[in-house]
């Protein structure tokens, strides 16, 4: 039996949208639905948007955005989105692009005014002069991990309110009286933690993977080693031998690592070397006290400087 | 606001984003697809070295089981990129060797899929890896283990790939769910042979799936295949002389299916332990023809046959995995004109196929993964039983890889 391709087709079409039909109820909200791909910026967005948005954070703290898995739930989160705000700079590359293409929504393709990219609005670090997989899974566009230097969601939360401007301009006014509400509320907080976290400067500590580039280059902290020997690559115990032995000569004053890493490594070299390894939230929920961005900064620093002091002699 | 629109576009040509200096830095290839090349090869050693052959199957002559000693695999370059604000391409060109050493090259995939066709709709024509099952789409350097089952080798000669049009739909609801159709040419098992004007395949599909808690996530299909066949062409490989017979099916196929597959990992982080389980089940009706290839006989053929995996996957500690997968197919076929045992291979279906798979693979990267796998093989139409031992590499360079669920 043959049919046309378009009979088929339509065969099998009505099938489906019969039994579509049939599942579905629609929602009727009116507020702007948000798809938020990390929690820092689900954060912002809820900052900015109040009652007028609707936020999905995709992820949470306690899984590496590096290793998402486009899961049917995201998909279907993301199909019935009006703007998409993530990182960008590849930090998606292995699960954003499969969301885009699978989903069937125009709306938040890359290049639509419903795709916000929040690295677009920052000047980014470490952007590699020389590209080779040999250097680990390095990011050409530079360090994603921009959330870690407060004073970047400051620039972000601008953008972003223009952007939900746009999308929403019946709301345009509230949008601009949050955002204007918001810069003051955190020009201040960015001020006192930088006071706070004076005694940082210039100590050397040792990270997991090189997320804290943005955090470092604020306060002025200095990378002294990575658990991680390339970045994505998981520590090993002949690297750690080596970062121990490299102590010796080179001190280092603690050891950071985030929610979503393994501790094992951390813990190992604490042991070893006599320094407090130091689990850091890295995003908001991370810890105790960081369900909102503000939480998450003050957190951030009262558990630099506790590692510290933890570790003068 | 235009122009920031623009240059948004234009970075999300590569599907990626940077700052002003860095794209204008390497303007000249920005507007490269992106490329990845995969590099397999495998070392086999079996008891016995001899050709598939299922009890009561009749298979496409192209499925095989790897070759004895080294091989190369599958060499697989794949292009993609945005074509423009609706069109996405990608094409997958395979460079492989037969176990006679014979090279070819093959388009496995080469299609255009719409990127912003409104309210959950995407369309995509050329030739692609149906949706129907859940290990079908999958390209072969991400399957968990070296072969295909065993009734995706006995019902789709390892993948059903066939060139047509796909139309999905996915609903807004908070459930995933998306319902899909296909019509095709019909040029690849189980359909097959001449006259393959209009379409000679046709498949539906839906798809379910969500998360249980933060730790669980899980997908459920149900999908269908019609497959119209002139002539289809298979060969007598169950003994070890090139005497052996071709067999011409002229007929339909019809196959439904049900598939599963949920995930593990605490709190949502699978960068450290994971864990999958997978199962599929294939029931298949064929009816029509079978004719001998010198035409010295024919006879009517009814066959049923079904045939499931299960299998299992953990990752217990970065870059270690352990595996174990269970294949089973089973025939029940009424050959009506078999007095000679011209059609033995179709009447002889008293022998189930099973395959008991043990796994153990090592990836220091996303990019590279070093896999031992052990059968335990009674799949063989005439029931003796093969311990085979099988070494992999997949190396994959270039682009970042896309991970599915």
């Amino acid at each position: 039996m043959t049919h046309s391709p378009c009979f088929s087709l339509y065969r099998a079409l009505k099938a489906s949208v019969v039994l579509a039909a049939l599942t579905l109820s629609m929602p009727a909200s009116a507020a702007l639905k948000i798809f938020a791909c990390e929690p820092e910026w689900g954060a912002l967005a809820k900052e900015l948007g109040g009652s007028d948005v609707d936020v999905y954070t995709a992820t949470t703290a306690q899984q590496d955005p590096h290793q998402i898995q486009p899961r049917p739930s995201l998909l279907a989160r993301f199909r019935q989105s009006d703007l998409s705000v993530c990182t960008g700079a590849e930090l998606e590359i292995g699960w954003l692009p499969v969301l885009m293409q699978s989903a069937g929504n125009p709306k938040i393709q890359s290049g639509q005014p419903g795709y916000f990219e929040a690295s677009s609005a920052v000047t980014m670090l470490e952007v590699p002069t020389h590209l080779d997989r040999a250097d680990g899974d390095v990011h050409p566009y530079g360090n994603p991990h921009i959330q870690t230097d407060p004073r970047n969601i400051g620039k972000v939360a601008k953008a972003l309110a223009q952007r939900l401007a746009d999308l929403d301009g019946a709301h345009a006014a509230d949008y601009a009286k949050r955002a204007a509400d918001f810069d003051a509320r955190w020009s201040a907080a960015v001020a006192k933690w930088a006071l706070q976290a004076a005694p940082l400067k210039d100590q050397p500590v040792i990270t997991y993977h090189k997320e804290w580039a943005y955090l470092f280059d604020w306060l002025g902290i200095k990378l002294a080693g990575t658990l991680e020997p390339k970045p994505g690559i998981p520590p090993s115990a002949a690297h750690l031998q080596d970062l121990l032995n490299g102590l010796k000569t080179q001190p280092a004053k603690m050891i950071l690592y985030s929610a979503y890493q393994d501790n094992r490594a951390a813990t190992w070299l604490s042991d070893r070397a006599k320094l407090p390894a130091v689990q850091l939230p890295f995003t908001v929920g991370g810890d105790k006290g960081t369900d909102d961005l503000l939480g998450l900064y003050q957190v951030t620093i009262d558990k630099l400087l506790a590692g510290l002091k933890a570790s003068a002699p | 606001m235009l122009t920031r629109y623009s240059r948004a576009r234009r970075i999300g040509v590569l599907l990626c984003c940077a700052t002003p200096a860095a794209w204008a830095a390497d303007a000249g290839n920005a507007f490269n697809p992106k490329m990845s090349l995969v590099l397999q090869g495998t070392f086999a050693d079996y008891q016995h070295d001899r050709p598939l052959s299922f009890g009561g199957f009749l298979l496409d002559p192209e499925t095989e089981a790897r070759p004895e000693g080294f091989s190369l695999g599958e060499t697989e370059l794949a292009v993609e990129s945005n074509i423009d604000d609706l069109w996405h391409g990608w094409a997958a060109i395979s460079f492989e060797n037969n176990a006679q050493g014979d090279s070819s090259v093959s388009v496995e995939e080469a299609y255009v899929n719409t990127l912003t066709l409104p309210e959950g709709l995407a369309f995509k024509m050329g030739r692609f890896f149906s949706d129907i099952g859940y290990q079908n789409r999958q390209h072969s350097h991400a399957w968990d283990f070296v072969e295909a089952p065993l009734v995706y080798q006995a019902f789709y000669a390892g993948q059903l790939d066939d060139d047509g049009l796909q139309l999905k739909w996915v609903a807004p609801t908070d459930v995933f769910l998306e319902f899909g159709a296909e019509a095709t040419r019909g040029a690849n098992y189980p359909s097959g042979g001449n006259h393959r004007s209009g379409v000679n395949g046709e498949t539906a599909f839906v798809h379910l799936g969500g998360d249980v808690g933060i730790d669980y996530s899980y997908r459920l299909g149900a999908s269908y295949l019609h497959g119209d066949s002139h002539d289809r062409q298979s060969n007598d490989s169950s003994d070890d002389s090139d005497s052996g017979n071709t067999y011409l099916f002229t007929g339909k196929s019809d196959i439904v299916g049900l598939d599963g597959v949920m995930k593990w990992a605490p709190q949502g982080n699978a960068t450290r332990r994971n864990a999958l389980l997978q199962a599929e089940v294939f029931r298949r009706h064929e009816s029509g023809d079978v004719t001998l290839g010198d035409d010295s006989a024919t006879t009517a053929y009814r066959g049923n046959a079904i045939g499931a995996y299960v299998q299992g996957v953990v990752q217990f500690m970065p870059r270690w995995r352990v595996g174990a997968r269970y294949d089973w197919l089973s025939a029940d076929n009424q050959v009506p004109n078999n007095a000679d045992g011209a059609f033995d291979i179709v009447a002889d279906d008293g022998h189930d196929a099973t395959r008991e798979s043990l796994m153990a693979d090592y990836s220091r990267s996303e990019f590279s993964r070093l896999r031992l796998q052990f059968n335990h093989d009674d799949s063989r139409a005439d029931g003796s039983t093969d311990n085979q031992i099988l070494l992999q590499y997949i190396f994959s360079l270039g682009s970042h890889p896309a991970h599915v669920f």
